[in-house]
């Protein structure tokens, strides 16, 4: 079932980019079928989801020289995250309606990064993780420098590339060190997870590998940088699918791989982490309030938005000076985190897309006085950036509310500090609104620049989404949080 | 003794073959030399399927001096397939031409000096056999008879002839040692009492040979001028084909011959696989010529490569794990050279606009640069795993940062290659010139090997067992 759900697009994609003469309109809605197929086929599997534990789970022999198997599986940390690539990359297959050039190798890469991404979250082992986790840099390569625009798109494409390749290859590392450590070697999550293999020294210095290429990927300050030029270089759906799932590639990392499998080092490290993750939430936000360029600025709350996953994991890992019960709730925040920011996020690119389509420019200062022209964009864009900025009633807030009470008695200075982010991030927010939309008209445009059905039926259900999680939270919560409690329990060992 | 002359019954058929294709090609007209082609086809073959009875054997025949074990039968399959992809890529280039027979015959010949230098398990087969492939290789990079051709030739033949220097003189020296035994087994216990200065000098000269075979530094200074000079086919041998065998000779040298107490040549081999593979890479940076490019990557993957040696009997997965990424490699380096032998330029920049001038070989292009980088799910990435993970068991856990700190660096080379190839400027697709049949079939074989190489690999470990037959 699951490898069903992961290679189905990816069949499709071959199929697509075999097929020469396709019209153009039968490309979008194949495409648009098949991930409507997959959000279906997922809600499926959330549905018989048994609350526990890992379902579907297939184990078959695969590289058995260097102890790497074909091994899937769901439980709560994944099944939430599996949802949302679906979700995120059904509403880029409808905002591309009728959009791009070449058409049909775009839906065939889009769905081809579509199974790496699916991959990667179902994975049970490191290497199949580690496929995915390469797999999807050199799909996001390809559409940032195939269909990015701007004059700096392929050198953005390059240092993306090469800057996450490196972090790969840390993280291949990091996973060699865990498998050699293992009696037999085996790079099995589960029988990884079961019993950690290294202690001490060694610990340390796989968890710094494994860190390091998982901070690059999600990313943390200082190994940020390649994410603004790839953010404003890429296609609106590239973007998207960038910031909504390949960060979170990232930070699930932290809570299936370095937390389980590393509980020792993690918790003699989990103070570094904390700053670190402190330190990401503020520089985010502070760099994000002096963009002028509207993508920029939501690369760089991206940035801060995964500082406070960081924070809670890191969090969770002081073990010494909070209870269980706190512990888990952060993680349980840091996932829900993880699923609100891909939503809000992913929804504020394909709007960016928008106004650079209608526009011709990110910069905030040519708008002006947007409201009144293009009045369906301004309203979903000011829903989306005050659910990015953590209003109630939108999922963000749930994450980041659960996030700063989890973190809250374990690490109370860095909770502190990191409280002014919110506030950061909220203004930034309300005077990018005021800039772009309020105030006398900078702009060219009439009202036939607002949205199309199209848009809008691409980032309305984002945001619907967003907005039902902040209200019934339950309907995800119940899924996470046992999950989150198995992770506190493995690091606490 | 072990006298079974059906043991050797695939290198026999290669050198059959190489006889009965020069002869036929002696009698035959100018524009009928493809019934040379097809013999040589057939030898290679038949050869391929001689070795597949023996899969299982392990014994060593004529007096201990030839060893018949999963290395042996891994090179019995693996070389001679190289060599019929070389032939695949050679089609093109060589069909009609006056010498097209001599290229077959010396190809036919390398493939069985590697086979053989693979094989060996005694000091005197390995010079012989050392002799056998490099004359070949000499022959080969003249073949054209142009100015470079007579370059490169005259390169490799120097450089051959010094390095084969060194291997007799160290192999002297080690049989003296040894106590006038020159079969490995008995070798290595008479070497386990020997004095280790002497030792290691031995080692050393019997090491400089076979690092000129792979193209290993500081042997490595033929591989550039010889790829560039000689013609592309060639080009494509000379980094293949005794790669593999001197890289399984090297191994088989180390793990049964050579105890490691006398003399320490892990860490002599680490520092060489370190120093080539970054040599390697930064040389391969300035590269404008894409024949140099993947000249200086060969040399870099010899570098991954010799991890593997490195850790020969001490990691319980090092043999498969060689013989795992020398197959990736064999195909995937086959590959870029065949997707150049399909579109031959001289600059990098020749390459641009390739994905719309002829889309499959961009792709084919793809699948072998990315390969060579080692991104999953390729062959190579299913080698470059294995390899490390050896390396990192067998306790060269440094080395296998600088392995990987280099692979991030070599992406950027590939890449220069890759991304002009990949970029499509604006106007109507210019007519695809056509190519001929031969090298686009090996393009199609190489890349789709080398794609689903990782999944592939999975059969291959049925045939590997953990030890060399002493």
């Amino acid at each position: 079932m699951l490898s069903l759900i992961v290679f189905t697009p990816l069949a499709v994609a071959a199929l697509l980019l075999l097929w020469r003469g396709l019209p153009a309109s039968t490309v979008s809605w194949i495409w648009i079928a098949v991930t409507g197929v997959e959000v279906a086929a997922v809600l499926g599997v959330w549905w018989a989801y048994p609350g526990e534990g890992f379902a579907h789970e297939v184990d078959r022999p695969w590289i058995p020289g260097a102890g790497a198997g074909y091994h899937v599986g769901v439980d709560g940390l994944s099944l939430p995250l599996l949802a949302l690539t679906t979700v995120v990359f059904a509403a880029c297959a409808v905002y591309s309606l009728r959009r791009q050039r070449r058409p049909r190798q775009f839906a065939a890469l889009f769905l081809a990064l579509q199974t790496t991404c699916l991959g990667l979250f179902v994975a049970l082992d490191l290497i199949l993780f580690f496929v995915f986790f390469d797999l999807s840099i050199v799909g996001m390569y390809a559409v940032i420098a195939g269909w990015g625009h701007g004059p700096q798109a392929r050198r953005s494409a390059l240092t993306f590339f090469l800057y996450t390749f490196l972090g790969s290859l840390a993280l291949l590392l990091g996973f060699i060190g865990l498998s050699v450590a293992a009696q037999p070697h085996t790079f099995d999550m589960v029988a990884l997870t079961r019993d950690p293999p290294t202690q001490g020294t060694a610990g340390a210095l796989v968890l710094s590998t494994v860190l390091l290429g998982l901070a690059i990927k999600t990313p943390t300050f200082p190994f940020h940088t390649w994410l603004p030029p790839a953010h404003t270089d890429a296609p609106a759906a590239g973007s998207a699918v960038l910031a909504g799932i390949l960060l979170k590639m990232g930070t699930y990392g932290f809570v299936r791989i370095a937390m389980p499998m590393l509980p020792d080092a993690w918790r003699r490290y989990a103070w570094a982490i904390v700053v670190v993750g402190v330190v990401s939430v503020l520089y985010g936000a502070l760099v994000a309030l002096a963009q002028t360029n509207f993508k920029r600025m939501v690369a760089y709350t991206s940035v801060n938005h995964m500082g406070y996953v960081v924070l809670a994991v890191g969090a969770a890992g002081l073990v010494a000076d909070s209870d269980a019960q706190a512990r888990a709730v952060a993680i349980t925040g840091a996932v829900t985190q993880m699923v609100s920011h891909g939503l809000i996020t992913s929804a504020l690119f394909l709007l960016a897309g928008v106004l650079y389509d209608r526009g011709g420019t990110y910069r905030m200062d040519a708008y002006g006085g947007l409201a009144a022209d293009t009045p369906r964009f301004a309203a979903l864009t000011a829903v989306a950036a005050f659910a990015s900025l953590g209003l109630p009633g939108f999922s963000g807030f749930i994450a980041e509310f659960q996030i700063f009470a989890g973190s809250l008695s374990a690490a109370p200075v860095a909770v502190a500090f990191a409280l002014p982010g919110i506030l950061v991030t909220a203004g930034l927010f309300l005077w990018a609104l005021h800039r772009v939309f309020l105030g006398p008209a900078r702009h060219r445009l009439s009202a036939t620049a607002d949205l199309t059905a199209a848009e809008t039926a691409a980032v309305l259900p984002l945001l619907a989404l967003a907005l039902l999680l902040g209200v019934f939270p339950r309907l995800l919560l119940d899924v996470v949080e046992p999950a989150a409690r198995a992770v506190t329990d493995l690091v606490a060992r | 003794m072990n006298e079974r002359p059906l043991a050797l019954l695939p290198e026999l058929l290669l050198l059959v073959g190489a006889v009965t294709t020069l002869l036929t090609g002696a009698f035959l007209p100018r524009g009928r030399q493809w019934v040379a082609r097809l013999i040589a086809v057939g030898a290679l073959l038949v050869a391929v399927l001689a070795a597949l009875p023996a899969v299982g054997e392990r014994s060593t025949v004529y007096a201990h001096s030839y060893a018949l074990d999963p290395a042996t039968t891994a090179a019995r399959l693996l070389i001679p397939l190289a060599g019929l992809l070389v032939v695949g890529i050679a089609a093109g280039r060589v069909a009609g031409n006056r010498r097209e027979t001599e290229f077959y015959v010396l190809t036919l010949l390398a493939v069985l000096g590697a086979v053989l230098l693979a094989g060996a398990s005694d000091l005197l087969l390995l010079a012989v056999s050392y002799l056998l492939s490099s004359v070949p290789l000499t022959g080969l990079a003249g073949w054209g008879r142009d100015r470079r051709g007579a370059e490169a030739a005259l390169k490799v033949y120097l450089m051959s002839a010094l390095a084969g220097v060194g291997l007799l003189a160290g192999a002297a020296l080690l049989t003296a040692l040894g106590g006038g035994a020159s079969d490995y087994d008995r070798l290595a216990a008479g070497l386990a009492g020997a004095p280790s200065a002497a030792v290691a000098v031995g080692v050393v000269g019997v090491l400089a040979g076979l690092l000129f075979k792979i193209g290993a530094v500081p042997g490595h200074f033929w591989v550039p001028d010889a790829v560039q000079g000689a013609s592309i086919p060639a080009g494509a041998l000379l980094t293949t084909v005794p790669k593999l065998g001197g890289l399984l000779a090297a191994y088989r040298l180390f793990a049964v011959a050579v105890p490691a107490d006398v003399v320490d040549w892990p860490l002599l081999v680490a520092v060489l696989a370190a120093v080539t593979m970054t040599l390697g890479n930064f040389a391969a940076f300035g590269q404008a010529d894409p024949r140099r490019l993947l000249a200086y990557s060969t040399v870099a993957q010899v570098g991954y490569l010799l991890m593997a040696v490195a850790v020969a009997g001490r990691a319980e997965r090092a043999l498969p794990a060689l013989l795992v990424y020398l197959a990736g490699y064999a195909v995937t380096n086959l590959g870029a050279f065949a997707v150049l032998a399909a579109e031959p330029h001289d600059r990098l920049d020749g390459y641009r606009g390739l994905a719309r001038r002829r889309p499959w070989l961009a792709a084919a292009l793809t699948i072998c640069l990315l390969g060579l980088v080692g991104t999953p799910p390729t062959a190579v990435f299913a080698g470059k795993l294995t390899v490390f993970t050896a390396a990192w068991d067998g306790g060269l856990a440094w080395l296998v940062v600088v392995a990987a700190v280099n692979t991030v660096a070599s992406l950027f080379y590939y890449l220069r290659w890759l991304v002009p190839a990949l970029s499509l400027p604006s106007g109507p697709p210019p007519l695809g010139t056509g190519s001929p049949r031969g090298p686009r079939v090996a393009v199609a074989v190489a890349a789709a090997v080398a794609l689903i190489g990782a999944a592939g690999t999975f059969p291959l470990y049925g045939l590997v067992e953990r030890t060399l037959q002493r």
